[in-house]
């Protein structure tokens, strides 16, 4: 099995994708450039670059999903989303609905975001959670090169706007990747580790911050069971219930702001559906209520890191 | 359908024109009662829709704005199915989630109508995408206001349309109001078409209150953006007689502009012609007037009789 970076698997996601679907075309902020192979295999048609305009990339995307094509722009950092929130959530959300159903929006937005480059808050702002309380869109955020790449498959061929965040610090990591991915359905969670004491539930970076969290919790005599939720609207609802329901205690990580966060909406969830299987209550880690700062320790402190998460895990082990 | 016929029953300019102000007279009338939601009229500015519209073929596309009803009456589209529209029932083009402010009948190519001032100009060059590389006929014709060009997504639209040799036709109707605000206190010019040249696109500035000019004036545009595959501007230069909305009481308006432009309406302008020249008779004009009204009579009562949606719609067509 080939080894990719995920960057490398969004490239094979994107070429692959194309190659199956002449509606299918790619435009953005240096994406001729930065992909030049995909420039090469499909010409400047398919492959443009834009002005650093994000309101009129995501325009002409949404414009043009509504009209038979298939665009996938990539707007480089997710606070440059700012700049196309009235296009992705006036437009590419609202107007199937407006409409009465006359026009789907079939269209993906790459964005990166996350601690690891040291690039402070206008480039580094996990605002996921935005999109996921905007309804008509979909959002996915995967950890891993051969999620990434069958993830962006699915939002490819999805007929609704995919808001498609890439964890920043996670780029350049490589992973085996299938030559032959097959799209990983959206909505769907995975169990990177079976445990039956307590869930350690996340997406993006933080994910591998619980595997090693799971690891330290192993040595000490505690299974913890670790849940990707890859997407995050839809949310896998039933996965989450299912661990909770087996292990009755849930700590819940991402390195976006903990306030009104997804976690906060799993916290909900289990609440209100799974409260007689809770042993223990619910923790959430996340980061604080500030920019995320450039300063790498202090970049890094944004982020719930494993000790951390295995010491909460810890706690309602022990205490519960 | 008046569409791609070379020559053009001027009668005929006339009726649609009739028809367009007898429907909003009514929705004005309805909305004083209570009867029907207020609405963003285009009152005084018939001649450049239905300038513009005659000016089409049945292969192109139009994007419009919250002041759409004479586009969309003047493309053909039933009074009845809009009045039940902006009285939110079931039978309206979008099953009343629409109401008046963003109506698309795609069925007509009236297609992706925001009310976010700006978001038609955001979404054009994506529909002009998608006609260019489906290799579709028609060109694409956006509707917007001297407000929306004060917006960024004026001059985005502009550059990259020019940029990527879009087949767009971009028609200001410059109504002279944005909102509440005279557009002196917001345009550092009177004229939009001013703006096009430094995005060497083409444009012409024409009476908007006269539907001859307007008609030879967008039939020569749209030749040029039919030929040329790239875009133009057409600024007609129009009134908004009545408020933003309805009600509204005017008290910010000056009377005596106010009372140059009413003495300027453009049917009025346009019956005296025919009358004067012979090519309309006072009682054909009566017969004309009747039968506008018998039609709104019919589209009225067609719309009260018309069922509001069922419950089950409030979630259906988020998702496609």
């Amino acid at each position: 099995m080939p080894s990719l970076t995920l960057n490398d698997a969004i490239g094979a996601a994107l070429s692959e994708e194309m190659r199956g679907d002449p509606s299918v075309l790619v435009f953005g902020e240096g994406v001729a450039t930065k992909r030049h192979e995909l420039l090469t295999e499909f010409g400047a048609r398919r492959v443009r670059n834009t002005p650093l305009a994000e309101g009129i990339i995501a325009g002409t995307a949404v414009g043009a999903a509504g009209s038979g094509l298939r665009p996938v722009i990539d707007l480089l950092f997710a606070p440059f989303l700012c700049y196309a929130m009235d296009e992705l959530v006036n437009s590419a959300g609202k107007l199937r609905y407006m409409s009465g159903g006359q026009f789907s929006f079939p269209l993906v937005t790459l964005a990166m975001s996350g601690a690891g480059w040291g690039v402070g808050a206008q480039h580094n702002h996990n605002n996921e959670a935005w999109f996921v309380h905007s309804p008509g869109l979909k959002v996915v955020m995967p950890s891993t090169p051969a999620d990434a790449k069958g993830l962006l498959k699915a939002a490819i061929r999805d007929d609704n706007p995919v808001l498609f965040f890439l964890d920043i610090g996670l780029l350049h990591l490589p992973g085996e990747v299938p030559l032959e991915t097959p799209p990983i359905p959206l909505g769907q969670a995975t169990i990177t580790r079976q445990g039956s004491d307590v869930t350690l539930l996340s997406y993006g970076k933080t994910v591998h911050h619980c595997r090693q969290a799971a690891a330290s919790l192993a040595a000490r005599g505690r299974s913890a069971e670790v849940i990707d939720l890859r997407s995050l609207k839809p949310l896998d609802e039933a996965a989450i219930l299912a661990s909770v329901g087996k292990t009755g205690r849930l700590v819940v990580v991402h390195e976006a702001n903990r306030l009104c966060g997804v976690g906060a909406e799993v916290a909900a969830l289990v609440a209100e559906q799974a409260f007689a299987s809770l042993k223990a209550p619910i923790i959430r880690l996340g980061g604080p209520d500030a920019p995320a700062a450039s300063s790498f320790p202090l970049e890094q402190a944004h982020v719930p890191q494993p000790e951390a998460i295995a010491m909460a895990a810890e706690r309602l082990c022990s205490n519960y | 359908m008046p569409l791609n016929q070379p020559e053009i029953d001027p009668p005929h300019l006339l009726e649609q024109m009739l028809l367009v102000r007898a429907y909003e007279t009514a929705i004005v009338a309805g909305s004083a009662t209570g009867k029907v939601p207020g609405t963003c009229t285009s009152i005084g500015q018939e001649a450049s829709a239905v300038g513009v519209i005659n000016a089409l073929a049945a292969s192109d596309l139009i994007l419009t704005n919250h002041r759409s009803a004479g586009h969309l009456l003047a493309r053909g589209a039933d009074p009845g199915r809009l009045l039940a529209e902006v009285m939110g029932r079931s039978t309206g083009y979008c099953k009343g989630k629409s109401g008046s402010l963003h109506i698309s009948v795609k069925e007509l190519g009236v297609v992706l109508t925001s009310t976010i001032v700006g978001a038609e100009l955001s979404l054009a060059p994506g529909v002009a995408l998608a006609q260019d590389m489906l290799k579709q006929p028609g060109i694409v014709v956006c509707f917007f206001g001297d407000g929306a060009a004060c917006e960024g997504s004026f001059h985005e639209s502009l550059n990259l349309a020019a940029l990527w040799k879009l087949p767009i036709l971009y028609v200001c109707e410059n109504n002279h109001w944005q909102a509440f605000v005279h557009r002196r206190e917001a345009m550092c010019q009177a004229h939009v078409s001013t703006w096009a040249a430094g995005y060497g696109i083409g444009a012409r500035t024409v009476d908007g209150n006269d539907v001859d000019a307007v008609l030879s004036a967008a039939r020569a545009a749209v030749a040029e953006v039919r030929s040329s595959g790239r875009p133009s501007l057409l600024e007609t230069w129009t009134y908004r007689s009545r408020g933003h909305f309805e009600p509204d009481d005017q008290s910010y308006v000056d009377p005596a502009e106010h009372a140059a432009w009413l003495a300027r309406d453009p049917i009025d302008i346009y019956r005296q012609r025919l009358l004067a020249d012979g090519r309309l008779t006072l009682p054909q004009a009566a017969s004309l007037a009747d039968k506008v009204d018998s039609q709104i009579a019919v589209a009225q009562a067609f719309a009260d009789a018309s069922p509001f949606p069922a419950a089950e719609e409030l979630s259906r067509d988020v998702y496609a």
